[in-house]
């Protein structure tokens, strides 16, 4: 049913319609609108879960990691500084391999303090194990939660899952969603099994530690799954589309991209920007396409080499800057086209919530054309 | 053997363990002396004295470490520390 | 009922010869019975417990990290909750994952008022990491990041009250125990486990290879520090002290020679200052707790 609804309170309803039965969050801007939607829903029974109101972040993926290994469907919500404060759990909920869901709204890190908008907090986690979907816009931040259960506890997968939509951008946007029923959700998302619980019937014993005999096969193995999460997105993403009319099943996605010259590289809401300024582009005669990455672990490298083997250029953008060297996903991207010795420049831009406008996004394709680039965009000069 | 995901495994596993090639001094058990009070068995660190036919204990060798708590702790002075011959 | 025959606890873990956390971990499970599932944090008994694959756990266990044992419990009860099942939770961690780092996630747990058993068996030092100290660890201990020297006695810090936090959290029981009375320290687990709502045991654990003594004088050095007064065995009930263990008092000396971790109380020179403030410490103990047998004057 299509209701013009804000994007935090739509992936609050996603959320529902996935009957988690633990629910552990510690508030955050810009997260908070999610968790006050799910607390409401479960004071007014529209919720069948248990909703921990925790002392930390770090005590809500913990308290989450229980729930999971005790046989729950789990799920928690952060940001930036809170998604920092739970690295040390990222980590060991990936090796444990308990499929947790989790929605990030994205916003920069700290210091200085900002609570605006850019992608650094899930990237920074981008070695943790959690697969990682990005939204464009708040239908597919909705949709997605749906999909990452599905694919987090696939038991060829086990292994918990990001979604990530830009904090305020999308979290604070009214849009019209489409939000699906309760029946056509229990269609496509069965009921939670567990692959092994804590139980005293089986007793099994969870979280052991490695020596030097074991621990790079438990990564290995681990790292395998993840890859493995690929081929289990497609396939879900391409049901999710025969029931619901919208195919999640590319983890890239092209845009004008058959005959561009250039292609610009980017993730989340900025696409919406990007799209628009091809737009323009396309009008004035620059063959000028876009490539989405919806998907960034598994980081879908084939498919990136696939897709752009025909352009001349990339310009990949870049909310997030792994300082000292460059941004996360310029970097992975060049990796991806090494062989094909097509150039990459990266571009930094929108950090702590930053404008990024139509005419931004032409600059940078001027700039990729003239092989400017690996470099921060849109520095106010006056200030330097 | 194929790795359990995530680390995990069944109970019984840590009895492959043989922690008995750590002792030093065995307790060796007098049973004439032996008032089969049961505190050696509460106390043993290792689980591994064990009660066998008329009430007698007796530590289970493959994983008694010899850290002498029993003799130390029997009230009837029925357990004596000895030298491991190896 | 405490089930003294069960063994849940199995052969073959790594833990020191004598070593006082592994029996009270055999007797803690004595007292849980086999309907639990154990939490542990990080740290010696969790090592020395469960190198993949040898665990030595015969009920569910689970670690996750050193902090958040209090946490993820927490998730666990949730999930037991909603899927109506009836097996307990026993937290079991050190005093470093206790009295330090995991102080944030045990209050917020312990104020969400959860139906948990969290025991810490207090070795009163970071024993895993090679024996640092602990907010548990006593006054002039000498460990390795409070060393005694030519300017110090060791640890100038005194032991934290943790029992009195719990209780002050509303923490409907609350007790003391030690390994050196097995049949008390099983029924106040017993206990801790039947009562519902969010209960602490602190478990006197003494450590052969952190404080300096041989294996087989741990429970006699933890009766010491019941019969000096510088450990206390007593319950509380919705916040009131009962059920202390009372002594005929010996000196703190008694306690403190038999280690090495307070040796340099005695030699090179013998330190009367400082075992008198020891002294002090039990004495406060006794008065506030009330532990003196009065014996008859003859």
């Amino acid at each position: 049913m299509m209701e013009i609804t804000e994007g935090s309170h739509a992936v609050a309803e996603a959320v529902r319609l996935c009957r988690p039965q633990v629910i552990a969050a510690y508030p955050i801007t810009p997260q908070t609108h999610i968790v006050e939607a799910l607390a409401d829903m479960v004071a007014n029974c529209k919720l069948d879960a248990d909703y921990i109101t925790v002392d930390s972040e770090f005590s809500a993926l913990s308290a989450c990691l229980g729930a999971s290994a005790a046989g729950s469907r789990t799920y928690s919500a952060t940001t930036s500084q809170g998604l920092a404060l739970m690295f040390e759990v990222c980590f060991n909920v990936a090796g444990m391999r308990l499929p947790i869901v989790m929605s990030i709204t994205n916003r920069a890190l700290g210091a200085p303090l900002s609570i605006w908008n850019d992608q650094q907090d899930s990237i920074s986690l981008r070695d943790s194990g959690w697969i990682q979907f990005y939204a464009e816009d708040n239908q597919e931040a909705t949709d997605l939660h749906i999909i990452a259960y599905r694919v987090a506890e696939d038991f060829s997968i086990l292994l918990p899952a990001f979604v990530c939509f830009d904090g305020f951008i999308l979290s604070h946007t009214y849009e019209p969603i489409d939000i699906l029923s309760q029946e056509d959700v229990d269609k496509f998302l069965p009921k939670f099994t567990p692959y092994q619980r804590l139980d005293a019937a089986d007793p099994i014993s969870f979280g052991m530690y490695a020596t030097p005999d074991y621990y790079l096969e438990f990564r290995y193995e681990t790292d395998c799954a993840l890859k493995r999460a690929k081929g289990v997105i497609q396939k879900v993403g391409k049901e999710f589309g025969t029931m619901f009319g919208r195919d999640y099943s590319a983890l890239v996605e092209g845009y004008r991209l058959d005959d561009a010259e250039t292609a610009i590289v980017a993730m989340g809401s900025i696409c919406g920007t990007v799209k628009d300024a091809i737009d323009e582009m396309r009008d004035a005669g620059k063959k000028v396409g876009l490539l989405k990455i919806r998907v960034f672990r598994p980081f879908p490298d084939d498919e990136i080499a696939q897709a752009l083997s025909k352009v001349q250029r990339v310009a990949v953008l870049d909310k997030d800057i792994s300082l000292g060297s460059k941004g996360a996903v310029a970097l992975e991207v060049r990796d991806a086209l090494y062989k094909t010795g097509i150039p990459v420049k990266g571009y930094i831009l929108g950090l702590g919530g930053r404008d990024v406008r139509k005419k931004d996004i032409k600059e940078i394709v001027s700039l990729v054309e003239k092989g400017i680039g690996d470099q921060f965009f849109g520095l106010r000069k006056e200030l330097l | 053997m194929a790795l359990a995901i995530g680390c995990r495994a069944k109970p019984g596993k840590s009895r492959d363990n043989k922690t008995g090639s750590w002792r030093v001094f065995k307790p060796i058990f007098n049973h004439e002396k032996c008032s089969q009070c049961g505190l050696c068995q509460t106390i043993c660190p290792e689980g591994c004295i064990h009660e066998e036919e008329e009430g007698f204990l007796n530590p289970d060798y493959t994983y008694c470490k010899g850290c002498g708590l029993c003799s130390e702790e029997c009230p009837s002075e029925a357990i004596e520390m000895k030298q491991e011959e190896k | 009922m405490v089930d003294k025959a069960i063994e849940l606890f199995d052969c073959g873990h790594r833990a020191c010869g004598g070593c006082g956390a592994a029996l009270a971990a055999r007797l803690v499970m004595k007292g849980a019975g086999k309907n639990t599932i154990v939490v542990s944090a990080t740290g010696c008994m969790e090592v020395f417990s469960t190198p993949y694959p040898e665990t030595a756990w015969k009920v569910p266990w689970i670690h996750s990290l050193f902090e958040n044992a209090s946490a993820v419990a927490s998730g666990i009860e949730a999930s037991l909750k909603m899927q109506g099942r009836e097996e307990k939770v026993v937290i079991m961690a050190g005093d470093g994952a206790t009295f330090d780092i995991g102080m944030i996630c045990i209050s917020g747990a312990f104020e969400r008022g959860h139906d948990f058993t969290y025991i810490c068996y207090d070795n009163e030092a970071y024993m895993n990491t090679g024996i640092q100290r602990s907010g548990a660890t006593p006054y002039d201990a000498s460990t390795t990041t409070s060393p005694s020297g030519s300017c110090s006695f060791g640890n100038k810090l005194p032991k934290k009250d943790m029992p009195q936090i719990l209780a002050a959290h509303g923490a409907p029981y609350v007790a003391t125990a030690s390994i050196a009375y097995p049949a008390d320290l099983m029924q106040k687990i017993e206990k801790a486990v039947r009562t519902k709502g969010p209960c602490y045991v602190q478990v006197h654990a003494p450590c052969c290879t952190g404080w300096g003594f041989e294996g087989e004088q741990t429970i006699a050095i933890a009766k010491l520090a019941i019969e000096t007064g510088l450990w206390v065995n007593y319950e509380m009930v919705d916040g009131k002290v009962s059920k202390v263990k009372k002594v005929v008092r010996k000196p703190v000396e008694e306690y403190l020679k038999t280690q090495k971790r307070f040796r340099h109380l005695f030699k090179p020179t013998r330190q009367d200052a400082e075992i008198a403030h020891i002294q002090s410490i039990a004495d406060k103990n006794a008065e506030k707790y009330g532990i003196d047998i009065k014996l008859k004057k003859e």
